[in-house]
């Protein structure tokens, strides 16, 4: 039965890029859980619309447009918010006003959009339909890269996390950490809008990171639970939507809070019993 | 031989406002130093700019005789804080490793003699039975073991502990200045210790530092804790009595005095 699932081009490259995805995604989302920013994600996410929309308006890679967007408001989230701790309420405001900016400009360029609504639609939910070789070769260089630079800058960025002001005193840059964190975060939601759309990011770059934290309190082996969880929801993800014809984004979210609830659930009735 | 630590006319501003100025103040190795004075005196700056956190505006500061600086590894540092976030989930014994080489960047073997030194210094703080718990679901005073081991890990001579004795009962103020002390005198660390309550650090320091009314005097316990001195420090009126053991006790209303909105 499995035989077939991968006898398609389009589902070949869903492959490549879903595993690619939430290796990156696994992995940041872990920081992203262990920071208290979540909001900052969900946030990035959204400013992705209108930066995919515009990147079809021009004839671009829609992921390229993400990307842009994305990281233009990493970057200004990080110079609004410079000097405060991360997940702050005064960057939670900034956080909220770019938002709504970008959901304007979402807006405009849905009008503009002369299009189906077909690719809106994934852009929006994710789909398992929508990604060209071209989308699936800058997924891999994203990705390549943005695991790079969190291997390297892990352990201080973990330090800068969890003990700012100790980490500061003992050397670490911990605001430009901070931004270059936010940049990082920036391309891994823009790689993950491919495949679960703006709306369903938190199943791949929250719910495995929260679960993983929820699991364990060891930093190395919470990292490896979180990629795990990514790519079992989002392989069976992709495989129950191309044998079934529901939307991928569905079937992601609903692994991704069935998993977050068995945990939530096991650490429950553990603290009872 | 120079000082653990000297300040030479050394003024710090912060917004524009001097915190305070002409501070000349030596420290030797192995001392057990007091920095009290009332919130928003300046204290936590003054641990800032020995650390290099805060730059001088006039004058010198120099620790173990070299300009003070970010990232020095004789230095362990614990800041003024709330506790941790219930929720932060990773093991005490991470965060005493983070002290060790969290600054690095870019991955590392496992090290066992890395594993060996948190180890020794987690059980020499005492902290060896929670060390696999995450640090928010501790208790107060085992936090702030855990955070002395952090301080300590580097191999630190000298410790800057910013009020890491507030929100603890009094009996683990008690236990916590006894730990203090004890590797202050056997590692021969010297160790600076603000505290708003000098009650519970009274039997234990070598030497107390007045933050106060943009000044930092020192003395002698005997010298600083008394009824006058402490009555014009504080702005308020404090009593300082003997009891019959001898020890000094200070009652009154010397409570944080602020001056300032939010003066932490
Ligand atoms: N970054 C800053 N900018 C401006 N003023 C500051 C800053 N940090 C502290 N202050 C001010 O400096 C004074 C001393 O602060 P602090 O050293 O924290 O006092 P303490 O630790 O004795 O309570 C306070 O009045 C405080 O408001
Ligand atoms: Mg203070």
């Amino acid at each position: 039965m499995f035989g077939g699932l991968l006898q398609f081009h389009f589902m070949q490259n869903a492959y490549l890029a879903g595993t690619l995805v939430a290796l990156l995604a696994g992995a940041a989302g872990y920081f992203v859980v262990l920071r208290g920013q979540t909001f900052a994600a969900h946030m990035l996410s959204q400013v992705g619309f209108p930066g995919a929309a515009a990147a079809v308006l021009a004839h671009v890679s829609p992921v390229l447009g993400l990307i842009a967007f994305c990281v233009a408001a990493a970057l200004g989230i990080g110079w609004i918010g410079r000097g405060l701790e991360p997940g702050h309420r005064a960057e939670s405001a900034a956080v909220g006003s770019i938002l709504a900016f970008s959901l304007g400009l979402g807006l405009l360029f849905f009008r503009l959009y002369a299009g189906s609504a077909q690719a809106m639609y994934a852009f929006l939910f994710g789909s398992i339909l929508g990604i060209a070789d071209r989308d699936v070769l800058v997924t891999l260089a994203v990705a390549v890269a943005a695991l790079i630079v969190l291997a390297w800058v892990g352990r201080p960025l973990v330090f800068a996390s969890v003990d700012p002001d100790v980490a500061e005193a003992r050397g670490v840059p911990v605001r430009l950490l901070s931004v270059g964190f936010l940049v990082v975060m920036a391309l891994s939601v823009a790689i993950t809008v491919q495949i679960v759309g703006t709306l369903l990011i938190f199943a791949l770059l929250v719910a495995p990171g929260a679960a993983a934290l929820q699991l364990t309190p060891r930093p190395l082996l919470g990292l490896g639970l979180s990629v795990a969880l990514a790519l079992v929801f989002t392989w069976l993800g992709l495989a129950l939507a191309y044998f079934s014809d529901f939307p991928v984004g569905f079937f992601i979210t609903t692994l991704a809070f069935g998993a977050y609830l068995a945990v939530r659930g096991l650490k429950a009735v553990r603290a009872w019993a | 031989m120079s000082a653990a630590l000297r300040f030479e006319r050394a003024a710090v501003r912060l917004g524009g406002r001097v915190v305070w100025s002409g501070v000349d103040l030596e420290v030797e190795q192995g001392e057990f130093v007091a920095v009290l004075g009332p919130n928003g005196a300046g204290k936590s700056t003054l641990l800032k700019a020995l650390l290099g956190l805060v730059p001088l505006s006039h004058g010198a500061v120099s620790v173990f005789g070299h300009p003070v600086g970010r990232g020095n590894a004789d230095v362990g540092y614990l800041p003024q804080r709330r506790r941790f976030d219930p929720d932060l989930r990773i093991r005490a014994v991470d965060l005493v490793r983070l002290g060790l080489d969290g600054a690095r960047w870019g991955l590392s073997l496992p090290s066992a003699a890395k594993q060996r030194r948190v180890a020794e210094i987690i059980e020499l703080v005492g902290a060896t039975p929670y060390q696999d718990r995450a640090i928010g679901e501790l208790s107060g005073g085992e936090q702030q073991r855990v955070l002395l081991a952090q301080a300590l890990v580097s191999g630190a001579r000298m410790l800057m502990l910013d009020e890491p004795l507030d929100s603890l009962d009094l009996n683990n103020q008690q236990a916590i200045s006894e730990l203090i002390r004890g590797i202050c005198k056997s590692q021969g660390v010297t160790v600076l210790l603000v505290a708003h309550d000098v009650n519970p650090i009274l039997p234990f320091i070598d030497r107390v530092v007045y933050v106060a009314g943009g000044h930092v005097p020192c003395g002698l316990p005997d010298e600083v804790i008394t009824t006058d001195t402490l009555t014009r420090l504080y702005g308020a009126p404090v009593e300082v009595l003997r009891a019959s053991d001898g020890r000094l006790v200070v009652v009154g209303q010397y409570e944080p005095v602020s001056h300032h909105a939010d003066g932490h």
